[in-house]
């Protein structure tokens, strides 16, 4: 089996954002997909902190202390973007205008619940930030994550043991190994990496899952 | 004659008292006010309630007004970061409060608060340990949480240019929780890169309208390399 590494997840993920959409990328591994989004496709970047039409990072030498991502990092604004206050960014979010919010996560359950803030130790500090924002608002949640713990158990799950971001909010997990639909009757198998039958895919995850017709 | 001009960071923050509840404008460094932090440090209130996005970046700003001891209370989004070293070791020590609220709700309770509104529904955080305590209610096919707005006393914020009424206009993504914080308090201070007569800003433009603040203060620009 040919694991994706983490680009390659972030171009697979890519590839079905379509021509028109409003995204919102969130911090860390979702970054990686601005890279990889199809270059003949006009797709609108949000971020949280009120930028649309969020462009590349400036070029070195280049930053402006005023105009930074989510993330904090510094980017430039592409033609045609714009800047807003916090409780217009967020109306943006909880109105349900963004068509696709991708996230990481630590554990994405059978019902769809979205666990990707806190891990809940007692000496971790919580920080919570737009995800829950995010994760309510957004017409399409797309998760974005590695598929086992690097103890190897499936961070797709029953029940998550981590402290929720939201509940029955996930629509699509693309992961290193799959891409899996949350429907209403349980998981789907929309792709599988090369080399990977369903019968493994269904023992490395533990949960159970619907194998569709078009799935290798 | 209206005049909102101050003519020092000390003057404008002389009347802060102890245990005030202070709005400090920024998402991470843009935006915040590091000149009026810095002066509300030397200042001297103490026992402070601090509204911002973030708990405080490195050793200045608001890292700095935590580190100082000054901040009993803190609410905000995102307090963990790489760089949060003063708030987390006074939080792991039990010596600063925490609330934390997802940055959606954080940014219309300071709204709801300038405008008016005694509370508020919203689906954020419904069904995770934020909402917990909370009264609930199921509105059409979408579960709610309430949530209250936060006043404040004062609201320190950043802007690029503001007139003798007030009015002012922010830059880019700094903007983020000016105009919000700018509403909620009784008395709104801004910083502003340049000062400008009356008419100059165009109306069509002007981000927080004069009558949400009450003293202005100019900082003169970091040198900028000769061209």
């Amino acid at each position: 089996m040919k694991k994706l590494d983490r680009k390659q997840i972030a171009a697979r993920l890519a590839r079905d954002i379509p021509e028109g959409a409003y995204v919102n990328l969130g911090i860390g591994l979702p970054t990686l997909v601005a890279d990889f989004l199809p270059k003949g496709r006009e797709i609108i970047l949000h971020s949280e902190n009120g930028i649309l039409g969020v462009g590349p990072k400036p070029a070195p030498g280049e930053d402006d202390e005023d105009l930074i991502n989510a993330g904090k990092e510094p980017v430039t604004l592409l033609t045609g973007g714009c800047y807003f206050h916090h409780a217009d960014s967020f109306g943006m979010i909880r109105g349900r205008h963004l068509d696709f919010a991708i996230l990481g996560a630590f554990q994405v359950s059978v019902a769809g619940d979205l666990a990707n803030w806190h891990t809940g130790g007692a000496d971790d500090i919580p920080a919570v930030g737009g995800a829950m924002d995010l994760a309510v608002g957004a017409k399409k949640v797309l998760v974005m994550m590695e598929h086992l713990t690097k103890k190897g158990e499936s961070k797709i799950v029953e029940r998550c043991t981590y402290p929720l971001t939201g509940a029955r909010c996930v629509d699509r997990i693309y992961t290193d190994l799959a891409v899996i639909d949350v429907k209403a009757d349980g998981l789907h198998v929309v792709d599988l990496v090369e080399g990977l039958d369903f019968q493994e895919l269904q023992r490395l995850t533990g949960v159970p899952l619907k194998r569709l017709a078009s799935a290798a | 004659m209206i005049n909102k001009f101050v003519a020092s960071p000390e003057a404008a923050l002389a009347d802060v008292p102890d245990g005030a509840t202070v709005m400090i404008h920024g998402f991470g460094n843009a935006g915040m006010p590091a000149v009026l932090i810095d002066a509300l440090i030397a200042q001297g209130a103490r026992n402070l309630t601090i509204v911002n996005n973030n708990a405080g970046n490195a050793d200045t700003g608001l890292a700095a007004l935590i580190g100082a001891r000054r901040v009993r209370k803190i609410l905000c989004s995102f307090p963990r970061q790489a760089d949060s070293w003063h708030f987390d070791k006074l939080y792991r020590a039990g010596e600063i409060e925490l609330e934390l609220v997802p940055q959606g709700t954080l940014a219309e309770r300071i709204r709801a608060a300038g405008a008016g509104i005694g509370a508020f529904f919203t689906p954020t955080a419904y069904g995770t340990r934020l909402a917990e305590g909370k009264e609930t209610r199921r509105i059409g096919e979408r579960d709610y949480v309430l949530e209250y707005p936060i006043h404040a006393d004062y609201a320190l914020v950043k802007a690029d240019r503001a007139d003798r009424w007030g009015n002012l206009t922010y830059r880019k993504s700094a903007r983020n929780f000016g105009p919000l914080m700018a509403m909620a308090a009784k008395c709104t201070v801004a910083q502003v890169r340049e000062t400008v007569e009356l008419g100059e800003l165009d109306p069509e433009q002007v981000h927080t309208p004069g009558i949400f603040v009450k003293r202005v203060v100019r900082v003169a620009a970091p040198m900028k390399k000769a061209a």
